[in-house]
């Protein structure tokens, strides 16, 4: 079975690469021919962008793709379509949906957003309080959502919205896909401690949107929404860049260019080296078993202890820094980047959006319940919200 | 300085797999609560009817060749063995004979040498311990024992210490200085002139012993001569660093297990105290830090079983600063966690938070291995 799937990878990885080739061939282009070609995401089916295969031979696609002179930053670009979109629109929409939205959010025509967290519900997500009322064929939405990613871009955006406030929360929800152009839409920057604007906000302002946009049936919002936060984690958690890159290297760096001889911050900066090289073989190992599909409690402990520790080292690298640690070298750009920061870049800039890795992609705190509840099995607390309708559990 | 990434594979074969269930067996079996207890309360020094049954089942000589009677096999088979066995404070010299005494000579002796010495080792029949500490458990390039020749005898003075098993172990691979320089000469534990005294030591299940040798007189053939000795003084101890950063590993991971069972069961204030974030959170904290100690240990192990020295330059003190320090911390918040009972002494919680000390200082400790790392980083 193995053979037979890495035969036809490679057959149409050759094909692909021979009838576009990459060095020559405009990106978008490209783009186009790997979805039609099943390389996408090759896991999916046929006519899908995939190929049905294993999700596994993912990589040795991008491998080739990059080795041939291609770009694979599409995944980068509209990371919420192609790493969270994708794999729920294939899940629970439906194929006229499917055919529609998934090449050109693959080729980046069409960038994506994800509508989830709500100033009063953040790691509470299933509290959110954006309503969808519903008029003949169509859903009138109205609410505010925020730390959004990309949606200055975006062209689509993924809807979690209060169907019913007369039951429990999780069970009132419904996931739409809404076009962002749409009237009544308001996108604003939200700058943050950078001074950049990564996130926006977004106001919905009797936003209409039609039936036929609804994903997964009415009521189901939670078990959609699911899918798109499990892709999330896997992506964030799961980067295995090489060895001393990232915030270490920043350290590692102010430590020479400070000609450090402090022993205590020598051995601290070490404790640091040392543990980001554990966490980094851990995903490693994490990759390994569930490529070989025994995965183990250490597939999912890469995102809690990666946000911690580079919050820890990103700091620790400013203190190394001495007096320059009190300046903010280029000052506060009130900008929107056109990429999300975790980027190389100052570390001074590293440190302050470091504060942000703990809280994106599910808290610490949060990435701790499950951890302790769905790894170690521990018992969850009371939960006060339980069977109660939403209408009637307190809110700030 | 190294920033090349090296080419980390943790793929597990069938073989270890079965490996592992076997020694889990085994050593559940034998390792019982009240067995160690037995043991570190004795006299034997260790359990030797559960190193009789590890003889059997071919596991005192895992890493000794085919062709000097052991099993040929790797590191990474050894860390498993290691591991289990740390993980029920198994009181038996897999460190002092299978690790340390076993490398050593492999390192350092003859075709000959290797061949009179280690089918017997392989078999458990004898058991090996390595003496190469000063008498206040310093390593430096001069060992607390001299070595002088007399006609065609090695005359041996000087005092040994911390000695793991040294009391107990049938033949001591002793690191002496002479005019030769560094020397690894294999004194039989019954010498005339060597008095063995136990340390009393805070892991009771780790028997240590000073070893104070007066005028042991040894035959040239005792030298261990194939190699320079200080060579494979280094290639021993790094073994020992990393077998024990795989025992902290099972240690860490057995305390985790045991007090998050415990998290489950214990009811406090109507609740499972396992339901409260105080206790959930910190065991959720001991998971990721015990499961990027088990990688660093296997990493370690298996660059270790493939001799890229190199590499094992870094892999070794990582594993060994950062699975002592996890240790430490999983089997006191193990204490912490299980509140009163955990204090006790009918309770083995001590006896891993102990184990946990006393390993993190065997062999150098986090802070010595840092500073080893740092020259090899070039910081």
């Amino acid at each position: 079975m193995t053979m037979d799937e890495r035969t036809l990878v490679t057959e149409r990885i050759d094909k692909l690469l021979a009838s576009h080739p990459p060095a020559t061939t405009p990106e978008r282009e490209f783009w186009g021919a790997q979805f039609d070609h099943g390389l996408a995401w090759v896991q999916h089916p046929e006519d899908f962008g995939g190929c049905g295969v294993s999700p596994r031979w993912q990589a040795e696609v991008d491998r080739r793709i990059v080795e041939a002179g291609g770009s694979v930053r599409n995944r980068y670009l509209n990371v919420l379509g192609i790493g969270m979109g994708a794999g729920t629109l294939m899940a629970h929409a439906d194929e006229q949906r499917q055919r529609r939205m998934l090449r050109p959010m693959f080729t980046c025509e069409e960038i994506w957003c994800q509508l989830f967290s709500e100033p009063g519900a953040g790691s509470d997500l299933a509290a959110l309080s954006t309503t969808a009322v519903k008029e003949g064929d169509t859903w009138i939405v109205n609410g505010q959502k925020v730390w959004t990613t990309l949606a200055h871009l975006a062209t689509w955006g993924l809807l979690v919205a209060r169907t019913d406030p007369d039951v429990p929360k999780h069970a009132g929800l419904t996931y739409f896909v809404v076009d962002m152009q749409a009237d009544g839409v308001d996108v604003r920057p939200l700058y943050q401690i950078t001074g950049e604007a990564e996130f926006n906000e977004v106001y919905f302002d009797d936003v209409r949107i039609n039936d036929d946009m609804r994903v997964g049936e009415v009521g189901q919002g939670w078990a959609v929404a699911m899918t798109t936060l499990m892709n999330e984690r896997v992506a964030i958690g799961s980067n295995v860049a090489p060895r001393g890159s990232g915030a270490i290297a920043h350290a590692l760096e102010a430590w020479r260019q400070h000609g450090g001889d402090d022993p205590v911050a020598r051995d601290q900066l070490l404790r640091y080296w040392v543990e980001a090289e554990a966490q980094r073989l851990t995903t490693i190992r994490a990759g390994e078993a569930r490529k070989s599909g025994t995965p183990g409690p250490e597939g999912s402990t890469g995102k809690l202890h990666w946000a911690d520790l580079n919050k820890a080292i990103t700091a620790f690298t400013i203190d190394l820094l001495g007096a320059e640690g009190m300046t903010y070298p280029g000052g506060y750009e009130f900008t929107r980047p056109d990429e999300t920061a975790n980027r190389a870049e100052s570390p001074h800039k590293a440190f302050l959006r470091a504060r942000a890795n703990s809280i994106e992609g599910g808290t610490s705190e949060i990435m701790k319940n499950i951890l302790g509840e769905r790894v170690l099995g521990l018992p969850g607390e009371p939960r006060v919200d339980k069977n109660v309708p939403w209408r009637e559990v307190p809110r700030s | 300085m190294t920033t090349a990434t090296p080419a980390v594979s943790f793929a597990v074969t069938e073989e270890q797999r079965l490996l592992r269930a076997t020694v889990r067996e085994l050593v559940t079996a034998r390792a019982t609560s009240e067995r160690v207890r037995e043991v570190m309360l004795g006299d034997d020094g260790y359990d030797r009817d559960a190193w009789a049954e590890l003889a059997q089942t071919g596991l005192t000589g895992l890493t000794i060749p085919e062709r000097f009677g052991g099993a040929g096999a790797s590191f990474a088979e050894v860390a498993i063995v290691i591991e289990e066995a740390g993980r029920r404070l198994l009181p038996v010299p897999l460190l002092s004979s299978a690790v340390l005494g076993t490398e050593a000579v492999l390192a350092a002796g003859t075709e000959q040498q290797c061949a009179a010495l280690l089918p017997a080792v392989a078999e458990g029949a004898t058991t090996l311990a390595l003496a190469h500490l000063d008498q206040r458990g310093g390593l430096t390039s001069e060992p607390g024992v001299t070595a002088r020749r007399d006609g065609g005898d090695w005359v041996l003075e000087g005092t040994a210490g911390y000695v793991v098993d040294g009391a107990s172990a049938d033949l001591v691979v002793t690191a002496a200085v002479s005019d030769d320089g560094l020397l690894l000469l294999v004194v039989p534990g019954e010498s005339a002139g060597l008095a063995r005294r136990p340390v009393e030591v805070l892991d009771l299940t780790r028997p240590m012993a000073t070893l104070v040798y007066d005028g042991v007189r040894v035959g040239d053939d005792a030298r261990l001569a194939a190699d320079d000795a200080i060579v494979a003084l280094h290639r021993a101890l790094s073994a020992g660093v990393v077998a024990i950063a795989c025992e902290q590993v099972g240690g860490a991971s057995q305390m985790l297990e045991m007090t998050t069972a415990y998290a489950r069961d214990r009811i406090q204030f109507g609740r499972a105290i396992g339901s409260f974030q105080a206790v959930k959170h910190r065991l959720a904290e001991l998971l990721v830090q015990v499961e990027s100690a088990r990688s660093t240990a296997e990493h370690a192990a298996r660059v270790l079983a493939e001799g890229d020295r190199e590499e094992l330059a870094i892999a070794a003190p990582m594993a060994k600063s950062y699975a002592s320090e996890v240790f430490e911390r999983a089997s006191a918040d193990g204490i912490q966690l299980h509140g009163g009972i955990g204090f006790t002494w009918e309770h083995d919680a001590h006896l891993y938070f102990k184990r946990a000390k006393a390993t993190k200082l065997l062999l150098g400790s986090p802070s010595h291995h840092r500073a080893l790392l740092a020259e090899v980083l070039g910081l």
